[in-house]
């Protein structure tokens, strides 16, 4: 039962404090910019795969489907999101939300970090607010973020 | 995941973070958290299955509607399901001087052809080693598992990554050769348990272990509970 096993394995591993939570207020969902942030480490082939240790993101379009992990860790079961891609990255879901009105919008672009970080410091100071305000200049207001 | 929602929030946006490791989420708290309590690599649950998929986001998107922090936990679970292997034949026997794991890789390559043109090697195969030279870094392996040090025998890059290559071209090929999306973790058991290449790459990995190698090279050549 490799599932249980590497859950129970992964339980202890340190997580960071937040002392203060920050909260934004949402537009209605109907009005709303959704964009997809996945730690998946996904990339387009032609970008650079991601190092071990990466803190880096790399920008994803959201008119493409050639995405592709590059993620460090074997713990985790990769064919599902090799059968479909919205078990990781459900962008083919926000489309169809995005054509029946329940969203306002798919963000034209994404975001995609490597989850496989022991350090969280640079994603923490770093690249995460950057990616944040990246995405904020793009107009997008909600962001759904999955792991892998 | 958890840290980028807290980080994006002060940024101005609103975020929902999809979690499968209850005590991480629980933990870290980000403003809006939903654990879905599916395996490792499904946030979504189920492969090819939108309805489950739109009935997870609708849940994740409900969050929207809470005025403060707010966790909660999709009431549906998903267990692995142990039992299943995925059905996939191998291919006999072609070359009798090969050794049977590279003679398999090569017998397999039709089948990854295919696979990739259908998921577009998704899951990674070929970052560091190519479809082509799978069967090399196969040899290079078989060479470890003999007790050539790993640094003398051949393998093309970091034993981890080649090592997750080398499963991606089987998982690949497997996808050609399957009619449905298979439960969690079935490609890896059917890797590691029924090819020959799966247990060259188990036999390598410990015989790095036994070598003392570092911990981080021949641990992740497979996943951790092996």
């Amino acid at each position: 039962m490799p599932d249980q096993d590497l859950k129970a394995m992964t339980a202890d591993i340190e997580t960071p404090d937040f002392e203060t939570t920050a909260f934004t207020a949402p537009p209605p969902l109907s009005e709303a910019t959704v964009a997809l942030v996945t730690t998946a480490s996904l990339h387009h082939p032609d970008q650079d795969d991601f190092a071990p240790a990466d803190a880096g993101y790399r920008v994803l379009d959201g008119n493409r489907r050639d995405y592709v992990t590059g993620h460090w860790s074997p713990n985790f079961d990769a064919i599902g999101f090799a059968f479909d891609m919205n078990t990781v990255f459900p962008l083919d879901r926000l489309d169809e939300l995005a054509s029946q009105g329940v969203i306002g919008k798919v963000a034209d672009h994404h975001l995609a970090y490597a989850g496989n970080q022991f350090d969280l410091s640079a994603v923490r100071m770093d690249s995460g607010p950057a990616g944040g305000r990246w995405l904020k200049e793009q107009g997008v207001d909600v962001v759904l973020l999955t792991p892998v | 995941m958890s840290t980028l929602a807290h980080v994006f929030e002060a940024e101005g946006l609103a975020t929902i973070a999809l979690g499968s490791m209850r005590d991480a989420i629980e933990h870290t708290a980000p403003p809006r958290g939903l654990f879905c309590d599916f395996p490792l690599g499904r946030p979504l649950g189920v492969p090819g299955d939108a309805d489950f998929q739109h009935a997870v986001l609708a849940t994740a998107f409900g969050l929207l509607d809470a005025t403060e922090p707010v966790f909660a936990q999709y009431p549906i679970s998903i267990e692995e399901d142990a039992s299943e292997m995925i059905a996939c034949a191998l291919p006999p026997r072609h070359d009798p001087d090969a050794h049977p794991a590279v003679d398999e890789a090569r017998g397999l390559r039709n089948a990854y052809e295919r696979g990739a043109v259908q998921t577009g090697t998704r899951n990674g195969a070929g970052r560091v080693v190519s479809a082509d030279d799978i069967p090399a870094a196969i040899e290079a392996f078989i060479r470890v598992a003999d007790g050539v040090p790993w640094k003398e025998a051949g393998v093309p890059g970091i034993p981890s990554r080649v090592s997750q290559d080398i499963r991606g071209y089987y998982e690949t090929a497997a996808l050609a050769m399957v009619d449905h999306a298979p439960s969690a973790w079935a490609g890896t058991r059917w890797f590691l348990d029924e090819t020959e290449t799966g247990k060259i790459i188990l036999a390598a990995r410990a015989a790095m272990r036994d070598a003392g190698a570092k911990h981080a090279l021949w641990f992740y050549m497979t996943p951790g509970d092996r």
